[in-house]
């Protein structure tokens, strides 16, 4: 099938999915499950690779400047940009697109080959809002809390490396990550945030909800989930660097 | 009572149903019998809207389906109960927050008298002090009854079953079967079972469908059945020695 088909199928899910729901108290209340289920249940992988993700670019980049005539506070300011412009937002939403994009595709698959799809549309539900709504909405408010703690805890983690390992002193990195701070970056990290986890939902979504077959297909729509989010996100973040630090 | 006029489906080039045309009449159980791939389960799709057919259309109760508007076909669907071939509970779902469901979504009565609806559904299917299991921890017998009690929640006017005994052993299909006759009765609903068990035809079928070759081939009750002369019709329903010995004990009384 080709590729402006499954783009226009996409567009016309989303028409589907943005539609006034039918209980509103219900969808909030799914809300608040998925946002334990993507964002709460998901804090343990950020923040594990949040630190290590820190701690090797501290030592990346400390072992990688070794001239005096750049002082040592530049190791904690590199590490500052590299995770709050890129590292954070970007890295950490392709992750996500693994864990919670491959969940998402496998369990509205799923749901499609167990007929539980057309259970829904037989009782007169709009299916595609009340199962892909809720995982939106959820993403779109998490992720930036997600994405905020895993800069603090990688800034955290260059921080130990550094000072644990002797290559930086304490008030050096310190001195570092607190040297022209630009409030900017932080929009320009959420904004970004906000977008990748609408394209991890939606996409993913898109692919659990258009399987066709049995348990085959329904992993082949979670690694496609995979696949096609990680790849609009790039894209996504080339076209959104480009837009809005240029 | 559900109405198909000249329907025809076909999916790319391969005509699946032609010029079908059928009567189901209201509390009674009508039943689409028919061989693998002769278009049954394409048929009811069709009938409950989830494929849109080339030509004719379906009335219910003289409102033509897919002419109606997204709304109005979302208030049609809310007059559908359907049980599925899976049953098609929601895994995620208690057993009683399946039959719950339904009037979570669109019944306006307060919370506790939905509760009570759907415990009175589940009793009515003999289902009694497992609402907290989950699909996964009930037997395939069991999940047809919370699918039947799903059906039901919402009082509907139009019953659809598909394949209700497959994976079910001999007793509990016809207990399954018996239980359908019973609602339909007591509803007075329009019930159409898509079956290829000829048990379940010969113990509940008062109007049978016979779909051959992607058309309506034969329509009648069970004891017409039994004595038809049409060829297709005999080699699909006495293709089991059982059926042959229901004949010959017919034929010889």
């Amino acid at each position: 099938m080709g590729i402006l088909l499954h783009i226009g199928r996409y567009f016309i899910l989303l028409r589907e999915v943005l539609a006034r729901p039918e209980r509103p108290k219900l969808y909030w209340q799914r809300t608040l499950e998925e946002m334990d289920l993507l964002g709460v249940k998901s804090l343990g992988i950020v923040a594990l690779l949040s630190v290590f993700m820190g701690a090797v670019i501290t030592i990346q980049t400390s072992t990688n400047i070794d001239s005096a005539w750049i002082p040592a506070y530049v190791v904690g300011f590199t590490t500052r940009q590299s995770t709050i412009l890129e590292f954070s937002p970007t890295i950490i939403s392709l992750i996500l697109a693994g864990k919670v994009g491959s969940n998402i595709a496998a369990e509205i698959g799923s749901m499609r080959v167990k007929e539980q799809i057309d259970a829904l549309d037989i009782m007169g539900v709009n299916s595609a809002a009340y199962l892909i709504l809720p995982k939106i909405v959820a993403a779109v408010l998490m992720n930036p809390f997600l994405v905020t703690i895993s800069m603090f805890l990688s800034i955290f983690g260059g921080w130990m490396a550094g000072v644990g390992t002797g290559i930086i002193s304490s008030e050096a990195f310190i001195e570092g990550i607190q040297w022209d701070f630009d409030p900017y970056t932080i929009t320009y990290a959420l904004i970004k945030t906000v977008v990748f986890a609408f394209i991890i939902t939606t996409v993913s979504a898109y692919q659990g909800y258009y399987t066709k077959g049995g348990t085959r297909e329904v992993g082949i729509s979670s690694t496609r989930a995979v696949v096609y989010s990680d790849v609009v996100i790039l894209i996504a973040n080339y076209a959104l660097t480009q837009l809005l630090l240029i | 009572m559900i109405e198909v006029k000249g329907l025809s489906k076909r999916f790319g080039d391969v005509q699946v149903l032609t010029d079908i045309n059928a009567v189901f009449a209201k509390g009674q159980v009508n039943q689409i019998i028919g061989k693998s791939g002769s278009g049954k389960s394409v048929l009811a799709k069709c009938i409950v809207g989830l494929h849109v057919p080339e030509e004719g259309e379906v009335l219910y109760d003289g409102r033509s389906f897919h002419q109606l508007d997204k709304e109005a076909k979302r208030g049609v669907r809310q007059e559908i109960g359907m049980l599925f071939q899976s049953s098609a509970l929601f895994d995620s779902l208690s057993v009683l927050e399946n039959v719950l469901f339904p009037l979570r979504m669109f019944a306006t009565m307060p919370p506790a008298e939905m509760r009570e609806r759907a415990q009175l559904c589940l009793k009515r299917v003999n289902i009694e002090g497992k609402d907290h299991l989950f699909p996964s921890e009930i037997s395939g017998g069991m999940q047809k009854r919370v699918g039947i009690a799903r059906a039901i929640a919402m009082n509907p006017k139009y019953l659809f079953v598909d394949e209700p005994n497959s994976g079910l052993d001999p007793q509990t299909s016809i207990v399954i079967d018996r239980l359908i006759q019973e609602l339909t009765e007591e509803y007075d609903m329009t019930t159409i079972v898509i079956t290829h068990d000829m048990n379940s035809v010969m113990e509940t079928g008062q109007n049978i469908v016979f779909i051959n070759q992607g058309r309506m081939w034969w329509n009648g009750d069970r004891h017409e059945l039994l004595n038809s002369d049409d060829e297709e019709l005999n080699e699909f329903i006495f293709a089991s020695e059982m059926m042959r010995q229901a004949r010959r004990a017919l034929a010889g009384r």
